[in-house]
């Protein structure tokens, strides 16, 4: 086995599944500059969700193939999630698209410790195991690592996934309409764009993304919680940061190198310092990168140096 | 400045008047009828990550208390009800010592918890100073006892005395350990008490590595570990953490042996890591339940009731016995003079036989190791403490 | 309404009657609701400190600081490592603070000058994984070397001691049985009226009129002839130095630290408590805190509330304080969005925007 391939292709996997989520934070912010504190929540949502449906769907008809159960957990999941992200920036966001900067910070911190805490209430404060028998168990080895069937999903998902999103914003009309309101809302409304249709549209398509992400992540490591939203959604948004929030490519990029980050630190960390920092500091390697990115670009990587909104 | 007083005044009413509404709510419930209540305090995390395993301790508590209620104790001639008084800690080391303080306030005469170390220890000084006997039904870390409370016990091993079975146990089953924590109070002081009696042993510790209490992707830290070839991984930490380790393992193509501690041998390990938990060992300090006298009855009961146990409620439920056999010995529930006879505790529990050292921790405790067979915790082996 | 109009104008009648009901709020606490509110209150206490001091760096200078926990921790295992048997230390309170504050105000200049550039949102990132590096190695520090003892935290931590009249047990006191939160009440409200005093002094003072430029537009700042490095990072450690003395009252108090009491939740939660009270507003801040130390803990009675209303509880209070909590947030900033009292410039602000 080469260690090295093996820790690239772990990085590269967990980084998909950061920069999934990362696309959420980035095309949000993007418009309206706004970090969306409830988006891990809605990835936690859109895990849980499919796996109630999974559950159900797998005790009624165990006998239907794996794949397909999988899949109408993520149809429901799906719309569920988008309807949550549309409520949200209803309830929570919409009204004070003209408060102080941070008031919608807060409701963001108040709606995901709700939802959390619905969550708990409806699915209890267990772990939830996803059948992972449902899905191909496959292991292959590509270059000296080994990667599973699901693996290989999450990271051709992930890509065809950022196509297709690149390609709305670009050539379609709803992204011209994105784009102008990112630009400058009053005018784009000035010019006949449907601004608040336009917002609502981009927190569904974030969501539906969150969605998609969650069972991802459940189908990878097996299982789901009421709490798995926070880290991920953080990590995520560091991935945006990262990578130049606002920028989708820029978020890509971020999710993909953290995750690598993450996986070459832990992995080399200790041998490196000689046994004298270990993979305890796996952590703190994200965030130094992070800070000498932010440091020396203060934009992020791919990111352009936007006039502040007060 | 004149405003800033005024409004300074009026969100000090504002406070009271919270407050106010808070207490005037306690005293309508409190209204009992006639007979002797007494109230004993359960506390751990029921909200949060951990919330699954703290309800699970409350259940333990609920349960052995309903059956002494049933059974329709006396204590000092008058008939006595117990009453469970159960508060969320968040496995806050902060919030720990409020609600402690409240059970206090609220006349609990003892307390069964709290479930982590980290709001253990600061809430044992709590009870400490008001004289209220604590018994913590999974606090494992060696500090809890060490600190000179007289009002600290439990009925689970520390660190120290698993740890030195665990260590043992992995060296004998290969030269080379790597070790992984969780670094928390528990996992840390686990795996470290783990490390040291394996070299102790003579095996070889090849890697030692941390992740964390959140965390579900080892794949870094597994695929360094694997390019050490160790025979054994041990893992100090919880089964949301053992499960995904043991799959990402196979994924990885890892055949070394996975082995872990009492945050690991619950049916939950087996639920999520499913046909990964297989091979898997496991401590848990106490006899196997099901070999104990009134294990099975306890199984049976707490299944009919609350459905799988998690993990600690046996304990839990043991604890609350051991307590008001205190009481009953004693003929009495206050705690000044129960105190003294919780230290003489000799007590048939469903965990094992329970009784206390002058710190109090366990004078001996036996521990089983268990491995998953066809999707069971089976007994492996006892092993009684040297 | 009445007895406030003539308390107008009055500034030294309402201070004197708001001090007598300071100094005689513990004893109604402790006879009505019990000795664990006294605690909560002790609490609150330190967290007005924690919020004024993150007024400053967030308030005063609009730097969005997510990090400010870290502080709050570098004080506390000052106290923790000088007055415990840890390192068999135990040095008077008059030295371990002051050198605990000025710890905190060395790392919030250490961590304030990478971030100068950064604005708003990246600086937050960035603040957000500083803090988080400060709690991962103290969370690692028992290795090699063992300085913090690591996830086992340091436990007999020395409670506050003067002139040998101990503050961690209870005490007679004119002939008044105080108990140790008691005790500690008086020290943390002597406290806070220094930390209120010190800002209150900062707001009108040349330092404040330049954070509030910086805040507004640091360009504009800069031309007008503000140093904004040296005033930036004077904000900084200003704001740690109040999070290092609380930090520091916390450990003596709580007897016990470890690194989970100093989280992201804990940072966020602070930010909440200004955010909700009024930024930049001394008296909202203060309101901010009390409130969001309160609220939850009032939230477990719901239970009694349900018992009370449905004549059964329905859904565990556990499980619904949290929801509750976070559903107040939510409603507090839509119903109040620039927070409970806002600050004069802020009103100034919104009456323009209005107009």
């Amino acid at each position: 086995m080469d260690i090295f391939a093996q820790q690239l292709v772990n990085g590269l996997v967990l980084g998909s599944v950061y920069a999934l989520v990362a696309l959420g934070y980035t095309l949000v912010y993007g418009i309206l500059e706004l970090i969306n504190f409830a988006h891990g929540e809605t990835t936690m949502m859109g895990s849980m969700i499919a796996l109630a449906v999974i559950g159900a769907l797998f005790g009624v008809a165990p006998d239907l193939p794996g794949i397909l159960i999988v899949l109408a957990g993520l149809l429901v999941a799906i719309p569920a999630c988008m309807l949550l992200g549309y409520s949200i920036e209803r309830v929570a966001y919409r009204p004070l698209r003209h408060a102080p900067r941070l008031a919608p910070l807060i409701t963001a911190i108040g709606m995901s410790i709700v939802l959390q805490n619905v969550a708990m209430l409806i699915w209890g404060k267990q772990y939830i195991a996803f059948p992972t028998t449902l899905l191909p168990q496959g292991r292959h080895d590509v270059f000296g690592a080994s990667i599973t069937d699901v693996q290989i999903a999450i990271l051709v998902l992930t890509v065809t996934i950022m196509a297709g999103l690149v390609t709305l914003v670009n050539r379609t009309r709803l992204g011209r309409a994105m784009r102008a309101t990112a630009q400058a809302p009053a005018v784009a409304q000035l010019m006949g764009v449907n601004v608040n249709r336009v917002i609502s549209a981009t927190f569904v398509i974030g969501a539906a993304l969150a969605a998609i992400a969650g069972v991802m992540v459940s189908a990878n490591y097996g299982q789901a919680h009421y709490y798995m939203g926070f880290l991920l959604g953080l990590k995520a948004f560091s991935a945006a940061v990262l990578g130049g929030i606002g920028n989708l490519a820029g978020a890509m990029l971020g999710g993909l190198l953290l995750g690598v980050i993450e996986a070459l630190g832990a992995g080399y960390i200790g041998d490196l310092t000689g046994g004298f920092l270990g993979s305890n500091y796996q952590d703190i390697f994200a965030f130094l990168v992070l800070i000498l990115v932010l440091t020396l670009k203060p934009s992020g990587l791919l990111g352009s140096r936007s006039v502040e909104r007060a | 400045m004149k405003s800033t007083l005024l409004a300074l005044s009026v969100a000090m009413a504002v406070g009271l008047g919270v407050s106010a509404c808070g207490e005037k709510k306690t005293e309508a419930a409190a209204g009992e009828n006639g007979a002797v209540t007494v109230k004993i305090g359960q506390s751990s995390p029921l909200t949060g990550p951990q919330a699954h395993i703290g309800k699970d301790n409350d259940n333990g508590v609920r349960l052995a208390i309903d059956e002494i209620n049933a059974s329709k104790p006396v204590i000092d001639g008058k008939p006595v009800t117990f009453e469970v008084m159960s508060e969320d800690d968040q496995a806050d080391p902060k919030t720990a010592t409020i609600v402690a303080q409240r059970m206090i306030d609220e006349g609990i005469v003892g307390v069964i918890g709290h479930l982590n170390s980290g709001a253990t220890i600061p809430a044992s000084k709590v009870y400490s100073d008001n004289n209220i006997p604590q018994i913590s039904p999974s606090a494992t870390a060696i500090k809890y006892t060490d600190q000179g409370f007289k009002t600290a016990f439990r009925v689970m091993t520390n660190d120290a005395q698993q740890g030195k079975v665990l260590g043992a146990y992995a060296a004998k089953l290969g030269k080379k350990v790597a070790i992984i924590d969780d670094q928390t109070a528990y996992g840390q002081g686990l795996a470290a008490e783990v490390e040291k009696a394996a070299k102790a042993a003579g095996a070889e510790v090849v890697a030692v590595e941390h992740t964390n209490d959140k965390a579900s992707d080892f794949t870094a830290i597994l695929t360094s570990i694997k390019g050490k070839a160790p025979d054994v991984v041990f893992f100090g930490g919880m089964d949301p953490q053992a499960a995904p380790i043991a799959k990402q393992m196979h994924q990885l193509g890892m055949t070394a042996q996975l082995l872990g501690g009492d945050g690991m041998q619950t049916p939950k390990f087996i639920e999520l890591a499913a046909a990964d938990a297989e091979g898997a060992i496991a401590s848990i300090p106490g006899l196997p339940i099901d070999k104990m006298p009134k294990g099975a009855d306890f199984k049976q009961k707490f299944e009919a009731k609350y459905g799988q146990i998690q993990l600690y409620s046996p304990y839990a439920y043991d604890a609350a016995y051991v307590m008001v056999d205190a009481m009953k010995r004693a003929n009495s529930t206050d705690p000044a003079k129960y105190l003294p006879e919780l230290g003489k505790t000799s007590f048939e529990g469903v965990t094992g036989k329970i009784s206390f050292d002058a710190k109090g921790d366990l004078t001996s405790g036996p521990i089983t190791l268990y491995k998953v067979q066809a999707g069971q915790w089976t007994t492996l082996e006892t092993i009684l403490p040297q | 309404m009445n007895v406030l109009e003539i308390l107008r104008g009055k500034a030294w009648l309402t201070a004197g009657l708001l001090l007598v009901g300071l100094i005689l709020l513990p004893f109604l606490v402790e006879a009505s609701l019990g000795k664990s509110w006294l605690r909560i209150i002790d609490f609150a206490l330190l967290y007005i400190m924690l919020a004024l001091g993150l007024n400053i760096v967030v308030g005063y200078a609009g730097l969005l600081d997510l990090g400010y926990v870290a502080f709050y921790a570098v004080g506390a295992y000052c106290w923790a490592l000088l007055a415990s048997p840890h390192f068999g230390l135990n040095l008077p309170f008059w030295v371990i603070l002051p050198v605990g504050a000025a710890v905190a105000a060395l790392f919030g200049v250490l961590l304030g000058t990478p971030t100068l550039r950064l604005r708003g949102d990246y600086l937050a990132i960035v603040t957000l994984g500083f803090g988080e590096i400060i709690r991962i190695f103290i969370n690692n520090l028992n290795a090699p070397v063992n300085i913090t003892n690591g996830p086992q935290g340091i436990t007999s931590i020395e409670p506050i001691s003067i002139g040998g009249f101990s503050l961690g047990k209870t005490q007679e006191v004119l002939g008044l049985t105080l108990s140790s939160p008691h005790l500690y009440y008086y020290l943390f409200l002597l406290c806070v009226a220094l930390v209120v005093f010190v800002c209150m002094r900062l707001e009108n003072s040349r330092i404040g009129r330049a954070w509030v430029a910086i805040r507004e537009d640091e360009m504009a700042a800069a031309a007008a002839g503000i140093n904004t490095r040296n005033i930036k990072l004077l904000a900084f450690a200003m704001g740690a130095t109040f999070g290092g003395l609380s930090g520091g009252l916390f450990a003596s108090f709580q007897g016990f630290v470890s690194p989970e009491s100093f989280n992201l939740m804990e940072s966020i939660m602070i930010l909440s408590m200004i955010v909700l009270g009024g930024m930049g507003n001394i008296v909202g801040v203060i309101v901010g805190a009390i409130l969001v130390t309160v609220i939850p803990e009032a939230l477990r009675y719901t239970g009694d509330l349900q018992q009370a209303v449905f004549g059964k509880v329905f859904v565990d209070p556990a499980d619904l304080r949290m929801l509750l909590f976070g559903m107040a947030l939510v409603l507090m900033m839509l119903l109040r969005p620039s927070g409970l009292l806002p600050s004069k410039q802020r009103r100034q602000e919104l009456a323009e925007d209005a107009a």
